[in-house]
């Protein structure tokens, strides 16, 4: 199991690193995809299997999905990927790749030191547990999200909102077909 | 049956074989029943009843010319036919086809299953797209959102059964069900869950994404040979995989009289199932793409949320 693990880190980083160096978007999105399934396997190996399942219907099923299909419809071509290409030179990246660097370096003391290891054993965590910690300390979280979903909903409508269109000139009312001509 | 415990490979060997050779075989039995249905012959001359016309069609689809677009992003193109079969392949494995007879009897089958087919959309969309060419564009488009918005039916709709069950295992739903099949109780639920498996295995009436009358076959009107072969076989698993879906989650999975071994009744439930796919695609007409939309998020969501809420509180109030 402990092996698994380490594997399927590697993967996710791995995955990561290819998804933030690609020139081309949709090839990035798919290493996202299987970012975000290494991390599901993380998650499974770590004890807590409803996580993982919510993981990949939620990230990898569902939200890269709809950034798929909004990248589907700009129409990206060749000439698109070598733009891309020209536009990440050193200058660019250098900067938040050193700060990243220094985080990393903190991440990788923070975890090598010997005061911060787990103290308990490891329990798995499945839905009863999940649903009872959602419901219960952090239940104000679960009401916020909530009305941030709906003020999103809200959104959408107010910006998808269209008149109705006719589809044929005679099932439009018959002054307004006058008024037309 | 739980006795003889079978050899772990045996039953992963098995339901890899009876998989792929029942995507095969209905091949031919749906020519066979849309022709009865039709009032046409069907395939009648090689072998038969015209059986051979699957070893024909297999044949024909290795040798054929495999042939990919200068125009396609290859590595996506080549990509796209494999996940739709691997995602549906591994959706079998936490079926539970008898008592003994389930690959991985994991906590969370149901939600395992979900998270499958929501992967299943990535064939569609990454095939239209690699295939650079607008009809599999918009096919892609179609297939993209008809697919996420009836996960989100089919998610809602399975609720109502683990309420009912108390549990994501498969088998403990099946086990759940020996006093009463859920499909009484959870009417709605299976009619949803029933509709948007149509929706997600992109079956007549519901094949927008290809709808080869507009749009040229959509999504896969670039992949010849064994790639499109893929395509043709993940769907015809794909319905296998819904019929036994419905069977498990509300037709008492291998429940039945004790005269037939638990295994025969879940293939008789099964068959039913995909005789009413094969029904529908004979008889029914596919509606526009704006009407299956509206369809979904005005009538089948509001009902789901309806259907899970009652649910929920019948279960409260018969516990408490």
């Amino acid at each position: 199991m402990e092996l698994t693990f380490y594997i399927a880190a590697a993967v996710a980083t791995l995955a990561t690193i290819m998804t933030i160096t690609r020139y081309n978007i949709i090839h990035a999105l798919l290493y996202l995809v299987v970012s975000f399934l290494a991390v599901a396997v993380v998650f499974f190996t770590l004890g807590a299997p409803f996580m993982a399942a919510l993981e990949i219907i939620i990230y990898a099923g569902a939200i890269v999905v709809l950034i798929i299909f909004v990248i589907m419809m700009l129409n990206l071509t060749h000439e698109d990927v070598e733009h891309e290409k020209a536009w990440l030179t050193p200058k660019v990246w250098v900067g938040p790749a050193i700060l990243s660097a220094v985080l990393l370096a903190e991440l990788a003391y923070i975890i090598l030191s010997p005061d911060t290891l787990p103290t308990e054993a490891l329990v798995a965590v499945d839905a009863r547990v999940v649903g009872l910690s959602l419901y219960g300390p952090y239940m104000l979280g679960v009401q916020l999200c909530g009305i941030l979903l709906m003020a999103g909903i809200v959104g959408a409508y107010h910006l998808g909102r269209q008149k109705k269109k006719v589809v044929h000139r005679f099932l439009q009312p018959k002054e307004e077909r006058s008024a037309a001509i | 049956m739980e006795a003889a415990a079978p050899n772990y490979f045996l039953i992963i060997g098995g339901v890899l074989f009876v998989m792929l050779n029942v995507a095969a075989a209905l091949i031919w039995i749906e020519r066979r029943m849309l022709a009865l249905w039709q009032d046409r012959y069907g395939p009648n001359r090689a072998g038969p009843f015209g059986l051979l016309i699957i070893a024909a069609d297999s044949l024909k689809l290795f040798f054929k010319q495999d042939w990919t677009p200068p125009f396609a992003d290859k590595p996506v193109f080549v990509l796209a036919p494999a996940i739709v079969v691997v995602s549906v392949l591994l959706s079998f494995v936490v079926i539970p086809f008898a008592p003994g007879i389930i690959v991985a009897d994991l906590n969370i089958g149901l939600l395992f299953f979900l998270a499958m087919s929501s992967m299943g959309a990535y064939s569609i969309i990454l095939g239209g797209w690699a295939s650079n060419n607008k009809y599999s564009l918009l096919g892609a488009m179609r297939g993209a959102a008809q697919m996420i918005s009836y996960e989100v039916f089919m998610g809602l709709a399975l609720m109502g059964v683990v309420l009912m069950a108390g549990s994501f295992n498969l088998r403990e739903i099946v086990e759940a069900q020996s006093g009463l099949w859920f499909f009484i109780p959870q009417i709605l639920g299976f009619v949803i869950f029933f509709i948007a498996g149509i929706a997600e295995t992109h079956r007549l009436p519901l094949d927008i994404p290809e709808a080869e009358s507009e749009l040229i076959a959509g999504f896969h009107s670039e992949y010849s040979g064994m790639k499109f072969g893929m395509f043709f076989i993940g769907e015809y698993m794909g319905i296998t995989l819904i019929s036994c879906m419905v069977v498990t989650l509300y037709f008492g999975g291998w429940l039945g009289p004790d005269f037939l071994p638990p295994i025969v009744w879940f293939i008789i439930k099964v068959a039913a199932f995909l005789m009413i796919f094969i029904l529908l695609r004979a008889s029914m007409p596919r509606p526009r793409y704006d009407q299956l939309m509206e369809f979904g998020w005005k009538i089948l969501l509001p009902l789901t949320l309806l259907n899970l809420m009652v649910t929920a509180a019948v279960v409260l109030w018969l516990e408490g």
